[in-house]
Parts: structure tokens; C-alpha cells; sequence
């Protein structure tokens, strides 16, 4: 039977490229107090929801689509988790 | 010599580069849209203009790869034809695969939009083959996006193969850190491919081909074009 998964991908610059608009939001937040914080990085939150049998084939779909578009793996990295969603939940 | 210039929907620098090319140039232009699914057999070089394709969206160029004319362009250029991306059109050629490395935010955080030098590394391509080794020419930049990185294997790559066409340089030619705009990994502002037939630079040389707008060293960058196809006609027509 035809499930429904809902896919998060995460991606962010990888950890060797700088990342100046995080560096650019660490300096604000130390500018109004927050001297403790520090290695800010600034990424993107991705979510879609996919149609499939099984979960390993959802998320072959969402790494493939990520793969595909989502991402550039010139510059970035992305952690995708995808889950079951619950029937009625139509997030 | 007949120029195809795509548009793309947010493409904002199409009729400023057919307006260069079919008024101050004197070439035939047409404009191709992006969802033609073919090119015109008599067009000879694609410009992919700067602009904010598909506002931007995910990443700058990301969603214009996948654009119908897109795939035609992809065709095009491995048959070795000529194709030159100018700022979002570098952008959505990295995009593409059909230039290695990728543009990222500028350094400054900052839009920057002004005249720069840039110091013709090769003329050993169709887009510089009028312009000596070592000439400095004087064109905008208008990007927010321009940090071009690669990774060092890459870059050695590029180095080996003579494939850095621009650097941003200072009004003597010196290449620095000072006159780097953006951030630019060894300044890097054009880069050709490895078959040397797709031409990728974030400055705009169709706004540098008017004496009323303020420069025209950009003409030459479109003369290299048109003289490089004249060349290769003319050794087709003697072997023949």
C-alpha cells in the first residue's frame, strides 16, 4: 500500500568553505551580548513530502531529488532524514 | 555571425546584450526563449545574459539548468559551439556542469556594483583571441553572487590548462587582493572550459560597448568571437 514520508533536508556550506553570512550573524550576536556563542553557520531547511511503498524507497527518491537539485556538492553538504508520516497527518 | 540570447524569466541583461550586439556591434541577434525545445541551425554563439533567473531561488542558476532550452544549450556545447555566460549566466553554466566550481555570496556580504580591471590571463580561447596576454580591460560587475570557489584540484587543473581567462587586477594589471571585489578564489573573474568553448565571466561586457554608457572595452570581447569564427570558416573553406 502507498505511504506518505515526509523528507528534511538539511544543507549547509561544507565545513571547509567560510561561511560569511554565518560569520556576519555570529558578529551581530556578539555585538548585542552573546560573547559565548561562536561557529555560526547558516544553511537551508528543505522539507517535501513523498508518495511511496516503503521508507528505504522514499528515501532513495528524496536522496535522489536532493542529488539532483537540492543541493551543490561543489560548495555544500546536506543531512536528509525522511520519516512515516502518521495517517491524517497532512503536513 | 548571428548571436542567440536567452531569457530566462527573471533574465534582466537580454536586451542590453542584444542591444550591444545588434546596435553597437552590427551582428544579427534573436532571442531564444527558455522553454524553446531547439536552437535555430544559423545561430553560431548562445549568451546566457546576467539577471536573477527564476528569482534566485535555492541557489542562483540552480532551477535555470533544468529550463527546456537549457538541455539544447547542454547539446550545443558539447559539439564544441560557442557559448558565453555572462554573471548569472556564469552562474547557471557552473550550475549546468559545464564549467567546474561554483559562485557563492560575495566575501563582503555586499551587492557591488562598479567598473573593474581585469587582466586577460588567456587569448588562447574564441572569446580573446583579439585581446593580447597581459591586456587590462575596464568592465562592470553587478553581483551579489560572484565568489567563485573551487577545490585546489581544480583549480590546479585550471592553472595546467590555461582555462583562468580573467582575473580581477588593478588599473596596472597587477593582480591583489585589494582589487579582488568579491573574494574570488586567485581573483578568478572568467573561466573557460577544458575544449575551451564555453566562456563563464561575472563582469558584463554588453554594458561596455556604448561610449555613451562609459567604456567599450567590452566590444572586444564579442569581436574575439566573431573573429574566431571568421578564422575557422576560412580553414574549413582552404581544406576544403
Amino acid at each position: 500500500m502507498m505511504g506518505k514520508f515526509l523528507a528534511k533536508v538539511v544543507v549547509t556550506l561544507k565545513p571547509s568553505i567560510l561561511d560569511v553570512q554565518g560569520r556576519t550573524v555570529e558578529n551581530s550576536l556578539k555585538t548585542i551580548g552573546f560573547s559565548q556563542i561562536n561557529n555560526i553557520r547558516v544553511g537551508k531547511y528543505i522539507t517535501f513530502t513523498v508518495d511511496a511503498n516503503t521508507i528505504e524507497e522514499a528515501r532513495k527518491i528524496a536522496d535522489n531529488a536532493t542529488d539532483t537539485l537540492l543541493f551543490n556538492p561543489n560548495i555544500e553538504t546536506y543531512n536528509l532524514e525522511v520519516v512515516e508520516m502518521e495517517t491524517g497527518d497532512r503536513r | 555571425m548571428k548571436f542567440g540570447v536567452v531569457v530566462f524569466p527573471g533574465s534582466n541583461c537580454d536586451h542590453d546584450a542584444y542591444y550591444a550586439l545588434k546596435h553597437n556591434l552590427g551582428y544579427d541577434v534573436n532571442f531564444l526563449w527558455h522553454k524553446d525545445a531547439s536552437i535555430p541551425t544559423d545561430i553560431d554563439c548562445i549568451v546566457l545574459p546576467g539577471g536573477f533567473s527564476y528569482g534566485d531561488y535555492l541557489r542562483s542558476g540552480a532551477i535555470a539548468r533544468f529550463s527546456p532550452i537549457m538541455r539544447e544549450i547542454i547539446e550545443f556545447a558539447k559539439k564544441g559551439r560557442l557559448v558565453i555566460g555572462i554573471c548569472n549566466g556564469f552562474q547557471i553554466l557552473t550550475e549546468a556542469k559545464l564549467l567546474p566550481g561554483a559562485l557563492m555570496k560575495n566575501y563582503s556580504l555586499k551587492f557591488v556594483c562598479r567598473d573593474v580591471f581585469l587582466k586577460t590571463v588567456s587569448s588562447n580561447t574564441p572569446f580573446t583571441s583579439l585581446i593580447e596576454r597581459g591586456r587590462v580591460l575596464r568592465i562592470p560587475i553587478a553581483h551579489f553572487e560572484g565568489n567563485y570557489f573551487a577545490d585546489e584540484d581544480t583549480i590546479k587543473e585550471l592553472k595546467n590548462n590555461e582555462q583562468i581567462v580573467f582575473q580581477y587586477c588593478d588599473k596596472n594589471g597587477n593582480v591583489t587582493e585589494e582589487a579582488n571585489p568579491n573574494g574570488s578564489i586567485e581573483n578568478i573573474a572568467g573561466i573557460v572550459n577544458k575544449q575551451r568553448n564555453v566562456l563563464g565571466m561575472m563582469p558584463h561586457p554588453e554594458r561596455y560597448c556604448d561610449p555613451v554608457l562609459g567604456g567599450t572595452d567590452g566590444q572586444v570581447i564579442f569581436q574575439s568571437i566573431e573573429n574566431y569564427l571568421l578564422t575557422i570558416t576560412k580553414e574549413v573553406l582552404c581544406l576544403g
